[in-house]
């Protein structure tokens, strides 16, 4: 049986830690709605590129002149997986269910017999990663010290991906990271890059309609041009959502983590008073008695 | 006074422009060109320059663009930038790191067609610092 003095200094030490996850809650929430502005401001852009894409599939038919990084090279023997995790934890299971998805996805790989390589943004999903498959992580981008995340970030990566393409070091690519349904629910989501797989036709009748278009230059220079912006704007999506789920599942482990202090407090506080009324009553049959043996 | 149209300019990052305006001159990769409403479906990519709108109220707006493309319809046309600023927020040292990386760029070019490239690319940028130092 612990001590009053125990027990006191333990409901001190409960309540600071809820004082600490109350605020890293409320910080959640502040970066939370940041994020998700982020996530909005970003969303017409990639909605016009997608139509923009599909219209221009269109014009050129898949033709022979579509560029490698839409076609891909005909194989599938060498895979390269993109996780995207938080750069810290305290998020409940948000990195881990990343990571879970993502290592299903290189067993299945590994069982059909293809080759896996991996490239980790974030550290968390990092130093999941590494316990198993630590031979096959290419590389890691590390987005700590970028405290609003641009484009430039998001570009950078993707350059990182085409360049390895075009050497020939992979054939296909999945981006993994967790798209941001509400904020108690991010949903771990695997997808296709390269080749890129687009959706075709309906959101081709924009309000031109089936317009002609002419082309300046080629739509195959277009196109060109076209895709690896579509892969870094891909990735800068992915890094969004991730930012925002990332922040809401931090605000939910923290709701919880400070109702659950909230919970241990109540309990620790009655095993105190229970303890401090025994002593009492303890204290008074003696001195009660003591008096009758007079 | 000449009609108005929609016009629309995004940055991976935000939505910058949305409202209707008279006329909009574009740096098209084949040379500039002025939309204007009931323009012929064009689609183009751009190259770092600067974007001049006309708005139906009257007012000229200028922004910086570095690369993208447009898409042209006769109701509207959007222009996707990789990245655009107005003119008169452009960062002078963002502008002239890109310079310094394009620099580099052509000079560990591999081959001729990426060299003459990157050199193009270059070039683009240092006519687009002229064109807005004295700005």
């Amino acid at each position: 049986m612990p001590s009053l003095k125990d027990l006191r200094n333990r409901i001190a030490s409960v309540k600071a830690t809820q004082k600490i996850t109350k605020a890293m809650q409320m910080v959640a929430a502040a970066k939370l709605r940041r994020a998700q502005e982020a996530a909005e401001a970003a969303r017409p852009y990639s909605e016009r590129m997608g139509s923009v894409l599909a219209n221009i599939t269109q014009a050129i038919g898949g033709g022979g002149d579509a560029p490698a990084l839409m076609t891909g090279t005909g194989k599938d023997d060498v895979h390269l997986l993109v996780v995207c995790t938080a750069e810290r934890g305290l998020c409940g299971g948000f990195n881990s269910q990343i990571a879970r998805l993502a290592r299903d996805h290189i067993r299945k790989l590994l069982a059909d017999g293809k080759q896996v390589k991996i490239i980790c943004v974030g550290k968390k999903g990092f130093d999941i990663l590494r316990r198993d498959y630590a031979s096959m992580i290419l590389d890691r981008v590390d987005l700590r010290e970028v405290k609003t995340l641009g484009f430039v970030n998001a570009d950078a990566i993707a350059k990182k991906v085409i360049n390895l393409f075009n050497e020939g070091g992979f054939d296909i690519c999945t981006l993994f990271y967790s798209q941001f349904k509400s904020v108690i629910s991010q949903i771990p989501t695997a997808q296709q890059i390269i080749p890129a797989g687009i959706a075709s036709a309906p959101a081709a009748v924009t309000d031109g309609g089936n317009a002609v278009y002419e082309y300046e230059p080629e739509p195959g220079e277009i196109l060109s041009d076209l895709i690896p912006r579509n892969i870094s704007v891909q990735v800068f999506r992915a890094l969004l959502e991730n930012a925002a789920g990332e922040m809401g599942a931090k605000m939910s482990a923290m709701d919880n983590a400070t109702r659950n202090a909230g919970e241990m407090i109540n309990k620790l506080s009655i095993t105190y008073n229970r303890q401090r009324q025994a002593q009492i009553t303890k204290e008074l049959i003696e001195i009660i008695s003591g008096a009758e043996a007079l | 006074m000449a009609e108005a149209f929609k016009f629309e300019l995004v940055s991976p990052e935000r939505l910058l422009v949305s409202e209707q305006v008279e006329s909009v001159v574009i740096p098209g990769a084949e040379g500039e060109m002025t939309v204007m409403a009931h323009h012929a479906p064009v689609m183009t990519t751009i190259k770092p320059g600067v974007v001049t709108v006309k708005t139906a109220s009257g007012g000229e707006e200028r922004y910086v663009v570095f690369g993208g493309f447009a898409d042209i319809v006769p109701a509207g046309c959007t222009l996707l930038a990789e990245s655009a600023v107005a003119v008169k927020d452009v960062d002078r040292a963002d502008l002239a790191r890109r310079i310094q990386e394009a620099k580099e760029d052509a000079a560990d070019a591999k081959d001729d067609q990426a060299r003459s490239k990157a050199e193009q690319f270059l070039s683009q940028l240092t006519t687009l610092e002229g064109a807005i130092l004295p700005a």
